[in-house]
């Protein structure tokens, strides 16, 4: 609801007055650190002023002090929920300047692992975004499902969250049979689980009313910001690193974008959900023509020295373009590493486009962007 | 083994030979929207392989283009990728490079900047693009380059005391 329809029924002579409020940094809606500086005019958020950096590691000054393979690690901790993306941009950046060719066993896990980590991702958002708008019970049911992503990460990569399974050249080792029976296992787990959560809670009226309409953002304004990723898609652009800019081993695999054009919280929300779908498809057709061979490219230089110049590397995480821009100057460590994260992009047209929301709506919007803070704050 | 006429000179390794071997000629093939791009454009571009390099265009302009660049390159409908700096003490310059991605053809293309590395400052660009304003901010932070006309270059990432410039290649913490 806007506020002119409201304004139209309240007293003329009603005090017009704004106050200050202060969301966050240590806030519950903002899954994070994150503060923004709202000013209201009683329910009605005239202005909210996001303000960033509270924590900041500074990780692209740590790219510059550290050798390629000892930065790797480094990028699973931006966005901790779709790591593996991002080690992907990363190690693709070094392999696609030193010229290493990459083993098609290799590349076809690394899509495997992706779409699982982009489907634990979208889950947490999904329970996370629920809780916002004040539904538990969602919550359990999402983390039930991710848990069983995450047992199978854990079991090949060690890792829980933060992986650094991809190397430069391939893969820290190879997957077993248990990794894909676990994978076929979860896919014919997740279908029908995808259907039950349509039917309790998508199709839920208080859902839809928290959602449809709320938070409208235009194709236009998406472009004028940069954003990506659900927020883009959400807006009518079928925009996807994967089908523009096609990296690692997607050209052989038939997908589609999800799109809405309706632009609102609702859109983005579907989009989300129907991106499970879609990644479950890649999974399966990965699974079923997994190539043998080895996983690691023969001769990765123990010393890598990239020819001098500068090289992007751009992926698809869960919430938008990732992309690693390097500068090499030709020697072990890099010149610059600059990390173009999706969240900062998908945040900044935030003070835009809440101008004029009501306080809880201007909140399930914020939900619906997906936000993680260490990927804004880097 | 070698036959010795087969390495004439035992301490140059094979590796270094390779190295020292003319530049492969590189065939650039852009998609149909960057070369009908190319060949509209009134920014100095050079077609690059993406495959190598990740970006389908590359220009270099003086400062006083970029925002002229990215009007441009906003009525061609590219989206704002982001914005960086890059130090090169060495020669005493600063660079900023432009990132753009096109979200209905995919196209890449970078507009890169150099000028003084002292004071160095080029004009904004967030009248063309709003998102700009963030990433100008961060750039600000981290070169201590300046951005004119620039509504609001107060630190984004780092503390809103900060009076220091971290990427800056002679910083001392």
């Amino acid at each position: 609801m806007l506020k002119e329809q409201i304004t139209d029924t309240a007293p003329s002579e009603a005090p017009r007055e704004t106050f200050v409020l202060n969301l966050g940094p240590q806030h519950p809606a903002t899954h994070g650190v994150l503060r923004v500086k709202l000013t209201m005019d009683g329910e009605f958020v005239t202005r909210a002023e996001p303000i960033c950096g509270y924590i900041h590691r500074m990780q692209e000054k740590m790219g510059e002090n550290r050798s390629y393979a000892q930065f790797l690690p480094n990028t699973s901790r931006i966005d901790y929920l779709s790591a593996m993306m991002y080690t992907h941009a990363f190690v693709g950046v070094v392999e696609r300047a030193a010229k290493l060719q990459v083993p098609p066993r290799a590349e076809y896990i690394r899509v495997i692992t992706s779409e699982l980590n982009r489907i634990s991702s979208h889950l947490v958002w999904w329970g996370a975004f629920l809780l916002d708008l004040g539904g538990f019970t969602p919550l359990l049911y999402a983390f039930d499902d991710r848990e069983k992503i995450l047992d199978l990460l854990e079991a090949i990569t060690g890792a829980r969250l933060t992986y650094a399974y991809f190397r430069i050249g391939g893969l820290y080792n190879d997957v077993d049979q248990a990794f894909i029976d676990g994978s076929r296992a979860f896919v014919s787990h997740m279908r029908p689980r995808l259907k039950m959560y349509r039917e309790l809670v998508t199709d839920n009226i208080i859902l839809r009313k928290r959602l449809i309409g709320i938070g409208p953002v235009s194709g236009e304004m998406c472009r004028k910001y940069g954003a990506s990723g659900p927020v883009i898609r959400g807006s009518g652009i079928p925009y996807d690193v994967r089908k523009s800019e096609p990296y690692s081993a997607y050209p052989d695999f038939d997908f589609e974008i999800p799109c809405f054009t309706e632009g609102d919280s609702m859109a983005r929300y579907l989009v989300r959900l129907e991106e499970i779908a879609q990644s479950l498809r890649i999974i399966e057709q990965a699974l079923d023509r997994l190539p043998a061979g080895p996983v690691m490219a023969e001769k990765v230089p123990r010393v890598l020295k990239l020819p001098a110049g500068d090289y992007c590397y751009a992926t698809e995480a869960a919430r938008g373009r990732f992309m690693v821009r390097l500068v090499s100057d030709n020697k072990e460590i890099p010149y610059r590493v600059k990390l173009r994260t999706p969240c900062l992009s998908n945040l900044s047209l935030f003070e835009e486009a809440s101008q004029g929301m009501l306080l809880p709506d201007a909140l399930a919007f914020m939900g619906s962007l997906d936000l993680v803070i260490p990927d804004i704050d880097r | 083994m070698n036959p010795p006429q087969s390495n004439p000179t035992p301490t140059n390794p094979p590796a270094e030979k390779a190295q020292a071997a003319p530049a492969v000629v590189v065939t650039v093939t852009l998609p149909p929207a960057g070369a009908e791009l190319l060949a509209r454009s009134t920014l100095p571009f050079r077609a690059v392989e993406h495959s190598l390099k990740g970006y389908h265009l590359d220009a270099t302009v003086t400062p006083d283009q970029v925002a002229a660049a990215a009007a441009e390159l906003d009525r061609e409908g590219f989206a704002l990728d982001t914005i960086t700096g890059v130090d090169w003490l060495a020669e005493s310059q600063m660079e900023v490079s432009y990132d753009y991605f096109h979200p209905l053809t995919g196209l890449r293309a970078v507009v890169r900047s150099r000028t003084a590395r002292e004071n160095a400052e080029f004009p904004t660009i967030s009248t063309v693009f709003p998102g700009a304003t963030w990433h100008e901010r961060e750039t600000h932070d981290f070169f201590g380059i300046g951005f004119s006309g620039h509504p609001n270059l107060a630190p984004f990432l780092l503390p809103e005391d900060a009076t220091y410039h971290p990427l800056r290649k002679d910083f001392v913490p």
